[in-house]
């Protein structure tokens, strides 16, 4: 029994390791996917934010300066983003590749001119603070089993109050409204007053600030340094979760949830050599894809999603 | 509007402003780091044309790449945006090299079985996405994202098995045999690069091949039309499921062909990965400058190749090669947006 709580606690501590850089990446693809912009340049933003956050802290020894900096970081490729998209028309698709491409070269490219290495150094003291240090102590199964669950960055907790946050902001405030409506319907938000462009731009900018954050809740807290392999998919693995979860923030809190869970059983589980651990890092793509055909099918996604919006024509 | 298209309005000439204000924004980025963007520049364009080597090295640099450019060209006609030609060239790299170790043949049978081999599995890598489209409705971008993976960990699991494991040290595959290279003959090679092989040509064939579909079947009519606009294609006739699987299945042969050629002309066997390799998405971007018109794929293949070499060698002078990645990155965004220089133009025109 004590080893199953024991195992338990790991895995949820696991979970919640690996979780944090999709979902704040996720309410970010959220923002721009319910105002009708697509937004795949997100993998990009997360990377010029995992390496922001990582060269800031380093310089400043201040981690959470450094984790506001990726998020501004971020909300730069962001305006280059809504720019094109929102007022020029741009192919969404297309800008988003573009953003891919230029961002991680920008990061790397300052990276080899700041330290002449492709890799930033090791951020020693300041990593992101763990929340429940020695919290909970003593000896007794669950007290154990409590410090393994709460032995994690604050990006791990702060990720729920994110989503609560954005639920709110989506349905609970006018803002919200506006910015689901605009992502259905911008034609008719136009004609009632509403101001379609300014909600995109708001909506892009902030969902590249949230990936800018998620990247940085790569390397400020699973690694302690930017390395070209910190973002590998996760932004993209963070718009599938927005997909999966039908464009909703608790939706897709529930898809990073399970993609973080299946990263954390194949680290757990990667220690053994019964099943190839190859497999096993295939597990979560392969759950995901069996999970959209069972219970999801269709989404739906917003009806103007990937449609620029002219004025008049 | 007007027959004859002024120039300033052609696909080329955007496309040749793009990459010059693309080297601008790359002299300046170098400039603000600290290097000096006339040397960064020189070393990268004599490493591509001062020798004739250099030359081949950027052929061979660019012949997959023109692959996996047409796959994604041609998904972008129906309508269909190939992300998934990343994991299309996985698998078509490895079931090339899975016939190139294990069919013993002579080299007029090995060859061709090893690029069929490619494209089977590279169309069923697109085709299974089809079928997740139009049997359940699930969203193509997600599921080539996590079809990229299972091809990556599915290529990562195959080299791990000990009978295709490297006999020696290295993480890799065992090498394909030598009958079913493409290489040059051994003098040619001594002349050119070392891993000259007849890819270009072949892609050459496939470049015209792909054309020929697009602009002259009945398929690249149906492709087009439900490109264009899918509810009018369906009214007309056209079955739109039938038209997205077959694309599919095209586009992944393509980006499967691409994986056999990088494979065959220059790997000669599939390594271990630690990180995704990028031809898909490269492939994109060769596509998205080459206007997704195979011909223009073809020579944005080749300045993609070129750059990707001479990339390589700004390391020696201490410059990132990064700023490739850059500069390509630019030439994207600007064609993205050129358009509007389109419309602005037309505005003038019916403002007059």
């Amino acid at each position: 029994m004590d080893s199953i709580i024991n195992s338990l606690g790991t895995l949820i501590y696991a979970t919640l390791i690996y979780t944090p850089p999709l979902v704040f990446a996720a309410m970010g693809s959220c923002f721009s996917e319910s105002s009708g912009v697509v937004n795949i340049g997100i993998e990009g933003t997360m990377t010029i934010g995992a390496f922001t956050g990582a060269t800031v802290a380093y310089f400043t020894g201040n981690a959470w300066v450094g984790f506001l900096c990726a998020g501004l970081a971020g909300a730069v490729f962001g305006v280059l983003h809504a720019v094109a998209t929102v007022s020029l028309n741009a192919d969404q698709t297309i800008t988003g590749t573009a953003i891919n491409f230029l961002a991680p070269g920008v990061a790397l490219l300052i990276s080899k001119a700041l330290f002449n290495s492709s890799d930033t150094p090791a951020l020693l003291d300041a990593k992101l603070p763990m929340l429940f240090n020695n919290v909970f102590d003593g000896n007794t199964v669950w007290s154990r089993f409590l410090r393994n669950v709460f032995n994690n960055y604050a990006t791990s907790f702060l990720m729920f109050g994110l989503v609560i946050l954005v639920w709110f902001i989506f349905y609970k405030t006018r803002f919200g409204l506006r910015l689901r409506a605009v992502g259905e319907h911008p034609r008719a938000c136009d004609t009632l007053g509403i101001n379609v462009q300014r909600t995109r731009y708001i909506a892009v900018i902030i969902s590249d600030f949230l990936a800018g954050l998620g990247g940085a809740c790569v390397t400020m807290a699973i690694m302690n340094q930017f390395r070209p392999i910190s973002i590998v998919g996760q932004g993209f693995i963070a718009m599938a979760a927005v997909i999966f979860g039908k464009f909703r923030p608790q939706g897709a809190l529930v898809a990073c949830l399970l993609f973080g869970f299946c990263t954390g059983l194949k680290v757990v589980m990667g220690s053994n050599n019964v099943v190839s651990a190859q497999l096993i890092s295939m597990i979560p793509y392969v759950v995901t894809v069996i999970v959209l055909i069972l219970f999801v099918g269709r989404s739906r996604t917003p009806s103007a999603s990937g449609k620029p919006y002219a004025k008049s024509r | 509007m007007s027959k004859n298209k002024s120039i300033f309005q052609s696909h080329v000439f955007l496309t040749f402003i793009a990459i010059v204000v693309a080297f601008l924004v790359g002299a300046v980025f170098l400039a603000i780091m600290g290097y000096d963007p006339i040397m960064v520049y020189t070393t990268l364009i004599t490493g591509i044309f001062s020798k004739p080597r250099f030359l081949a090295y950027s052929v061979v640099y660019a012949t997959p790449l023109i692959f996996v450019g047409l796959s994604v060209a041609f998904s972008f006609k129906t309508g269909v945006f190939n992300i998934g030609a990343e994991g299309q060239f996985v698998v078509g790299s490895m079931a090339a090299c899975l016939v190139g170790i294990f069919v013993d043949a002579p080299a007029i049978i090995h060859v061709p079985l090893c690029f069929l081999a490619a494209a089977v599995a590279g169309a069923l890598w697109g085709i299974i996405v089809g079928f997740l489209k139009v049997k359940w409705g699930i969203n193509e971008v997600l599921s080539m994202i996590m079809f990229n993976w299972i091809a990556f960990y599915l290529s990562n699991y195959i080299v791990e098995i000990p009978a295709v494991h490297s006999e020696g040290t290295a993480e890799a595959t065992k090498n394909v045999a030598d009958s079913a290279m493409i290489l040059l003959p051994k003098a040619m090679r001594d002349v050119l690069a070392p891993t000259s092989n007849y890819g270009i040509l072949i892609a050459i064939v496939f470049v015209v091949i792909v054309y020929l579909i697009i602009e002259k079947t009945t398929l690249g009519y149906e492709m087009k039309a439900v490109g264009y606009n899918k509810n009018a294609a369906e009214y007309a006739g056209i079955s739109v499921n039938k038209a997205v699987l077959t694309a599919m299945a095209i586009s992944g042969a393509l980006a499967g062909m691409g994986g056999a050629v990088q494979l065959l002309g220059m790997g000669q066997r599939v390594s271990l990965f630690s990180a995704q390799e990028g031809f898909g998405f490269e492939g994109i971007s060769v596509a998205l400058i080459g206007a997704s018109n195979p011909i223009g794929v073809f020579f944005s293949g080749l300045f993609y190749g070129a750059l990707k070499y001479g990339g390589s060698k700004l390391n020696l002078i201490q410059a990132p090669s990064e700023i490739v990645k850059v500069i390509t990155g630019t030439i994207v965004f600007f064609i993205a947006i050129s358009h509007v220089f389109k419309v602005v133009r037309r505005r003038k025109k019916e403002v007059s």
